[in-house]
């Protein structure tokens, strides 16, 4: 392949041939002599006093080497902590201890541990462990759970409401006064199990001498985890290494802290052994975070031509049992401000009710808060034309924010640094062949077919974010990113990164960026993450955060390596620094551009140090450290577009089309953005037709293992046509803006709206996600 | 959605004394390796745990993800099939082939399916990788020539998050088209 360059190139992954080969290193392939292995005894009450634990006959199992009950370890661990905790919502956070103590509240919640010579033995010896249990009353429904006669899960959370977080701007009623029209909708965004396909895990090994501890373990932000670990166990940072090296995917999931993470870093401090525990799947379906599950109240005002004007929404947020590590955030924060989209609405309010229920705790999960927003809003588009007999094309295209209006400011807070949300959007129904299908919708419909055509155009907030942002929202840490960008002296150069991709492909991306910078070959350019010994602290990788705000930094470090450059090579060919041109790895003489010298001559002469080499003054070496704290968040946009056809006999969704046009800034390297599109897509799709965690009333998970909860196979992913617009991020040192869950936040919507879109004529005005075929059944039969 | 089968994936032990073993010979990427093993322990943890090859990989507990894939020779005839390594007892392999993904490229050199994965970006985090590429081959070896909709039905079996599976069967097409023009299988 003839690259040009290499900022923008599609080439094949740098991380690829290791785990093409079965060369990578996730955290179950991490063996050390003499480890012994941790089982969890999970709770299978959604809600009971724990009477008494009996570990004894437990401990008598052959190879059995110790069991602890939350109450042995009560006293030797803190409380895993809540990171996002938002102000001015009289947030409660109910003490989340890494083994329940006294009462379990949720079924998987862990409350003892046994520790074995093989993982079998553990498991064997586990069912010896006699619990007695005085079964509770539960709730696992979030709008249910803060009524007042709900069976209370903490007495100092009364109602079960761990907040109530409220937002808005502009003249909300004067609009709704004003409007032509006002449709309402109750909508719930189903409950999602992430489901990488990698489940979590954690090896821990601890040196009784140095008094140091090392943690294998699946994470997608080791800083974040080695913080909150040490919080936890009360090892000291600096005696704390968080390893982890490849993970099989997060999608939110390993962002999080959860207590057997701490047990188990305990079990080897004090057993004096390394402890192994992998998540079975049911156990990480039932105890691993989840996702969404709002209940939410939606209004909206508009005129009659079509014009939204405002927006009241009032949703019921489920957390769980306890309040997980960035959770108060993700259904407030990173949820209201979203409401606006791409559109010009004028005036929004927004309550959001946090409720505490017997269910896994919930956090982020891919595109978190803002995919919840995003649904809303375009079922809404739909509802309003819908009500005014208008085209749900036409009254998006009567609402864009105009491209030059940006800088533009929401409702809620938010400047949107870039857009032109028309030209994305024109470009999907132009490859969609929009007006073609709606022809086509007709003549179907005479002949009694139902054909379905769903649009959803979105905005998302990714480059999370500026600290200050960060900070004044109650997040625990600012949201900067560090690396460290050394040249050595052949002129080869390592990139250690805060960011940890898994999946993401930054071990290429950010290498394309140094390559291009510094103008050297793409093979001289390696990226190490995931290490906490090594790599400056970071705070990992989500929210489509790592390739504006990591890439970002690494833009700064290469920009303070040219210049340092610049300094040497001056003194090296005996000019002044101004008249030094760096362009394509080599400093030249502005008049005089045969004399120069390649970098790798000048990464060579700042360690050599000489006094001919090193002008005075100058530090020997070549390299840079950077911490990137973003002036704003990145707003990514798009439209999407689906067409499908339901099956009026079986109810069975069929997707015959489906485009994406994505505006993620400049792309460093395409063919990575487009897989982002392709899996974001179909996870969001799964959502509209197949996925969704469910309780029974007892607060029994039925959806425990992957024959009940339905992540789609190659079968029911459709293709997909990919097309992108560019409109940069004005203030991104790269003016890139993320791209990792726009698919998941524009699909639900889209898929959605086409089904719905394709029983319009019937009647049918909402049907809640997913759309399985029993569900639209039952609607067809009621009309 | 294709039907999908629950079984319990870890054997229980069912007597009050750890099992006795027994002993297993087994050639695996073409290595004969000889061990004593429980008779309950799984092959996939046989090859990761005993054996030590860890590109086999386990996501879940009730055959579904297809992570633990690998080509087993002499369960079915003398041909290769792909089969989940998690629904096998090691002893069942005794005196049998194994193939995983550290056998697959010979000589340094990728297999066509390893080199299409990575030019058509079949993979992300790469965990569902190595059991996708043996049931790729396990689909190859049988139907060289598959339809589209015949390798999205070849790999149901086999779960990806990350990708939405397009570049996936990308990838299992280019690689058909190479081993059927270089006249290469295994
Ligand atoms: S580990 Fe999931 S199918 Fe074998
Ligand atoms: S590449 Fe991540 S699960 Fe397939």
């Amino acid at each position: 392949m003839a690259v040009t360059r290499l900022f923008g190139a599609k080439i094949r992954r740098k991380e690829d041939l290791r785990l093409l080969t079965g060369r990578g290193k996730y955290t179950a392939d991490i063996y050390l002599p003499g480890t012994v292995h941790a089982f969890f005894v999970r709770s299978t009450y959604a809600h009971a006093r724990i009477r008494s634990v009996d570990v004894s006959d437990a401990l008598g199992v052959e190879g059995v080497i110790a069991a602890f009950t939350g109450q042995d370890i009560k006293d030797a661990l803190g409380a895993v902590p809540t990171a996002w905790q938002i102000p001015g919502a009289e947030l409660k956070v109910p003490k989340y201890m890494p083994l329940a103590v006294d009462r379990v509240r949720y079924v998987g919640d862990p409350y003892a541990v046994v520790v074995a010579s093989s993982p079998y033995v553990a498991a064997d010896a586990a069912e010896r462990i006699k619990a007695e249990f005085e079964p509770l009353p539960s709730v696992t429904n979030p709008e249910k759970a803060v009524q007042p006669e709900a069976p209370q899960l903490y007495e100092d959370a009364p109602n079960n409401t761990a907040f109530v977080w409220r937002a808005s701007g502009g003249d909300v009623d004067g609009v709704f006064s004003r409007a032509d029209v006002v449709v309402e909708q109750r909508m719930v965004n189903s409950r999602l199990q992430p489901t990488a396909i990698e489940t979590r895990g954690v090896l821990a090994v601890y040196d009784r001498y140095a008094e140091k501890a090392t943690v294998y373990m699946t994470s997608q932000n080791p800083h974040v985890h080695r913080l909150l670990l040490s919080l936890i166990t009360g090892i000291p940072e600096h005696r704390l290494r968080v390893v982890s090296y490849d993970v099989g995917g997060g999608f939110g999931s390993k962002i999080h802290c959860y207590g057997p993470e701490a047990v188990v870093l305990y079990l080897a401090m004090k057993l004096g052994v390394p402890v192994k525990w992998i998540e079975t799947r049911e156990e990480n379906f039932k105890s691993t975070i989840h996702g969404r599950d709002h209940v939410q109240y939606v209004e909206a005002a508009a005129t009659r031509d079509g014009k939204v004007l405002g927006l009241r929404v009032k949703s019921y947020a489920n957390m769980g049992a306890y309040l997980s590590t960035a959770a108060p955030g993700i259904p407030t924060i990173l949820f209201g401000p979203m409401l606006s989209g791409p559109y010009t609405i004028q005036a929004i309010s927004v309550e959001v009710v946090g409720a505490l229920t017997n269910t896994a705790p919930v956090d982020a999960y891919r595109g978190a808060g803002r995919p919840e927003a995003t649904y809303i809003l375009e079922r809404v588009m739909d509802l309003v034309a819908r009500e005014l007999g208008m085209d749900p094309a036409e009254a998006r295209a009567r609402n864009f924010i105009p491209k030059d209006m940006f800088p533009y400011r929401t409702p809620i807070v938010l400047t949107y640094d870039s857009g032109d949300y028309e030209r994305a959007f024109r470009r999907a129904l132009e490859l969609a062949e929009y007006w073609r299908w709606r022809e086509e919708q007709k003549r179907a419909r005479e002949a009694g077919r139902l054909i379905g055509i769903g649009l959803s155009s979105y905005i998302e907030i990714c480059g999370l974010g500026p600290s200050a942002v960060a900070r004044a929202t109650g997040f625990g840490l600012g949201l900067w990113e560090s690396t460290i960008v050394r040249v050595h002296p052949t002129g080869k150069v390592t990139v250690f990164t805060g960011g940890h991709p898994h999946g993401q492909g930054e071990e290429t991306t950010f290498a394309q960026i140094v390559a291009d910078k510094l103008g050297i070959p793409i093979e001289d350019v390696d990226v190490v993450h995931g290490d906490t010994d090594l790599v400056p602290f970071g705070l990992g990788t989500y929210g489509s955060r790592t390739t504006p705000v990591a890439g970002g930094a690494i833009a700064i470090a290469c920009d303070r390596i040219i210049e340092k450059g610049r300094r040497i090579a001056a003194h090296l060919l005996e000019v002044r620094e101004e008249d030094v041109v760096f362009e394509a790895g080599r400093y030249y003489v502005k008049e005089l551009p045969e004399r120069q010298k390649r970098i790798q001559e000048i990464a060579l002469a700042a360690y050599a140090a000489g006094a001919s080499e090193l002008p005075p003054g100058t530090e020997p070496g070549l390299e840079a450290t950077a911490f990137y704290d973003p002036s704003n968040f990145t707003f990514p946009f798009g439209t999407h577009v689906c067409i499908v056809e339901v099956d009026a006999e079986t109810g069975q969704v069929n997707i015959l089309k489906y485009v994406a046009v994505d505006d993620c800034g400049n792309q460093i390297n395409p063919m990575i953005v487009e897989g982002q599109i392709h899996g974001g897509v179909v996870q969001g799709l799964a959502q509209a037709l197949h996925e969704e965690a469910v309780y029974d009333e007892r607060g029994n998970l039925l959806t425990a293992t992957l024959t009940d909860y339905l992540v789609p196979s190659a079968v029911e992913a459709p293709d997909i046509v990919t097309d992108s617009t560019v409109t940069p991020s004005p203030h991104n040192p790269l003016g890139v803006k993320g791209i990792g869950e726009a698919g998941t936040i524009a699909s639900t919507p889209a898929v959605a709206n086409a089904v719905l879109d394709a029983l319009a004529h019937l009647r049918v005005r909402h049907i809640d996600i997913p759309l399985r075929p029993e569900k639209i059944l039952r609607a067809l039969r009621k009309v | 959605m294709p039907r999908r089968m629950t079984r319990r994936a870890r054997p229980r032990a069912t007597a009050e004394a750890p099992q006795e073993t027994v002993p297993v010979r087994v050639k695996i990427n073409g290595v004969e390796y000889s061990h004593n093993v429980e008779p309950r322990l799984l092959l996939v943890n046989y090859i990761r745990d005993v054996v030590g090859l860890t590109g086999t990989h386990v996501g879940c507990d009730t055959t579904h993800c297809g992570a633990c894939t690998v080509l087993v020779k002499g369960l079915r005839g003398d041909s290769w099939v792909a089969v989940k390594s998690c629904t096998l007892l090691t002893t069942q392999v005794d005196g049998k082939e194994v193939l995983t993904i550290e056998g697959l490229a010979k000589n340094g050199e990728l297999h066509p399916l390893q080199k299409a994965f990575w030019e058509n970006h079949g993979l992300q985090c790469g965990f569902c990788t190595p059991g996708m590429i043996m049931s790729a081959l396990g689909l190859l070896l049988r139907n060289p020539n598959p339809s589209r909709e015949e390798i999205k039905w070849g790999i149901t079996g086999n779960l990806c998050r990350c990708t939405g599976y397009i570049n996936i069967v990308k990838s299992i097409e280019a690689a058909a088209k190479e081993m059927r023009e270089k006249g290469i299988t295994i």
